[in-house]
């Protein structure tokens, strides 16, 4: 499986990286070299081997459905770039 | 000797015995710090906080009663978010970032008295095995091969922990470890590092990574001080799901250097092609020192030993796209100069591209494409069946009776910086290989300096153990480490 460059510039997209057309070969270059890296795992039999979802086996722990923390919209914003009125604030967005 | 040389178990007693007091000890450790810029190991410098909570400590140790760890200087790594001090994971998109709040990690050392003397520096995000790709540019290691004076790498992610400690700026440091990001460094920097089980510690407040691979741990000058350190940062935190439920146990008490019912396992798969002399040779050392102190050595396999890498770079890429996608320019952090017309996408876009460095962009993007629609099975689903079969290997050994497992901790000693700069992205990846398995599998594993290689470098051991047997790591650890008597510093140029 080999990455084109419109699959690279595909990815960028979804990973919402901006890659100027001049960066793209060579990104692809790279996927290429990390993902025939990964293939080596076609040769494993996993035939009926389940996939981990947790590393350690633990039950989550349930806890009342309660509101035990809020109020303090000023420190969530303090480290935003732009903050006004009590929002986050963004470019226009117009669809 | 000066105070910033002792060990914490050393400073611990003098400040219990009234013979030091923790701002006296504190001032020593700054005075370091300022006069080793060379390293680069300290992103951000917090003396102001360091004097106060020593002044704090000396008043509690007055008081009687102080937990060990009171009045003993820290680094602790950029990526544990630290309560109105510059927390930024060694990335440049999260520039002016100061947290609302502690992690549970920090917040438990700074409730036992630990002093904080500022923020380490280390690779951006954690990824990477060397210290290069962060934002606040190479950390330096204080070892040299003799008389040369090229610039090594301290190992990575966790950098600028292991210089700091191996440099004497500090006493320990925290470190966090999702492929072998302490382990690594402890071995380029003749410390001893431990990544503890999954979920012994918790993950509140330590910037993700990779969440199903990421822990943090101790990186420290002797065992019996990365005994003392883990037991602080350790136990349940409801903030964390993945944290366990389960008492921590007095891992320095569990030092008694006996291992004579031990059973040791030394993994034929760990032999690898090209694996040069003296990593064979130390090993070789390791496996007679622990045989010579009672242990039953045994040869086991751990048949996917080869798969765990690839696997590695599917699921820490996967989780991290995932966990990476909050730096959108709107919570937190920097957000790009926007032109004239640009809506939210161009914001995120331009954010991201400008605020990741590379190895960062590449993992996101790689992350992304084994997530997206018609790969997620071939790769995502099968490299988390490897995994499955990887732990499995493990159980199977344990459940032979092996107690610890004896492996080389890194495939060579500490190299230049700058020498992989040509290299393709997977030859530095190899510098994990022996430590990586260890994360999947959710174990613990400790890295020990137990030789130096010809250049004088210093050269680790890792000893993995059993899920929640840190005690009995710890004291494997602590034989070995007695056994090997390794005692070398670098000297100081710096």
């Amino acid at each position: 499986m080999s990455i084109d460059l419109e699959t690279a510039r595909r990815v960028a997209h979804l990973a919402r990286i901006a890659v100027s057309d001049e960066d793209l070969p060579a990104l692809a270059d790279e996927f290429n070299t990390i993902l025939g890296f990964i293939e080596q795992l076609n040769e494993v039999d996993v035939d009926g081997v389940e996939p981990m979802t947790s590393v350690t086996p633990m039950r989550l722990k349930r806890r009342p459905d309660e509101i035990t923390a809020g109020g303090y919209a000023e420190r969530i914003l303090s480290n935003a770039p732009d903050a006004r009125e009590g929002f986050f604030a963004v470019p226009k967005v117009v669809e | 000797m000066s105070l910033n040389q002792l060990t914490i178990a050393e400073a611990r007693d003098k400040l219990r015995g009234g013979e030091i007091t923790a701002v006296e000890l504190t001032a020593a450790c700054l005075q370091a710090v300022e006069g080793a810029d060379a390293l680069n190991a300290f992103a951000h410098k917090t003396p102001e906080i360091a004097l106060a909570q020593a002044k704090e400590a000396d008043a509690r140790l007055a008081a009687g009663n102080a937990p060990d760890l009171c009045g003993i200087p820290l680094g602790i790594k950029d990526l544990f978010c630290t309560e109105g001090v510059p927390s930024q994971a060694g990335s440049r998109i999260l520039d002016g970032f100061r947290p609302e709040y502690e992690s549970t990690v920090t917040r438990q050392l700074f409730e036992q008295g630990a002093v904080m003397l500022g923020k380490l520096n280390m690779d951006e995000f954690a990824m990477g095995s060397s210290n290069e790709t962060s934002t606040y540019g190479n950390v330096v290691n204080p070892w040299r091969r003799g008389n040369d004076e090229a610039a090594l790498t301290p190992g990575g992610s966790s950098g600028g922990s292991a210089a700091a400690v191996a440099a004497d700026l500090c006493l320990g440091a925290t470190g966090t470890d999702t492929g072998g990001s302490i382990r690594q460094p402890a071995a380029f920097t003749g410390i001893v590092g431990i990544k503890p089980t999954y979920g012994r510690c918790s993950r509140w407040g330590i910037i993700a990574f990779a969440s199903s691979l990421d822990q943090a741990g101790p990186m420290a000058k002797s065992v019996r001080d990365a005994a003392i350190l883990l037991g602080a940062m350790a136990g349940h935190d409801p903030m964390d799901s993945t944290s366990a439920d389960l008492p921590v146990p007095d891992f320095e008490a569990a030092l008694t250097g006996d291992i004579r019912s031990k059973t040791i396992g030394i993994p034929r798969e760990y032999r690898m092609e090209g694996m040069p002399d003296e990593i064979e040779a130390l090993w070789e050392d390791g496996r007679r020192m622990l045989e010579d102190a009672g242990a039953r050595i045994v040869d086991i396999s751990l048949p996917h030993t080869k798969y765990a890498l690839p696997a590695y770079y599917v699921i820490a890429p996967a989780e991290a796209s995932s966990n990476l996608a909050r730096y959108d320019g709107v919570r937190y952090g920097r957000r790009a100069k926007l032109s004239q017309g640009d809506g939210v996408l161009e914001m995120y876009e331009k954010t991201r591209a400008e605020g990741f460095g590379d190895e960062v962009k590449r993992r996101v993007m790689v992350g992304t494409y084994v997530l997206s629609a018609g790969f997620y099975d071939a790769y995502y689903n099968r490299a988390r069946r490897v995994r499955t079969l990887i732990k499995r290997d493990f159980e199977e050994a344990f459940a032979q009776g092996v107690d610890a497992i004896l492996t080389p901790a890194t495939p060579s000693a500490a190299f230049e910086l700058g020498s992989m700069a040509d290299a393709d992205p997977v030859q530095m990846y190899l510098n994990d290989v022996f430590t990586v398995t260890v994360n999947l599998a959710g174990l613990p594993g400790i890295s020990v300096p137990t030789g130096l290689d010809r250049s004088g470098l210093p050269l680790g051991l890792q000893l993995i153990g059993r899920p929640w047997q840190e005690a009995d790591l710890l004291d494997a650890a602590f034989a070995l480490e007695r056994a090997a008597d390794f005692g070398h510093k670098p000297g100081k140029w710096w």
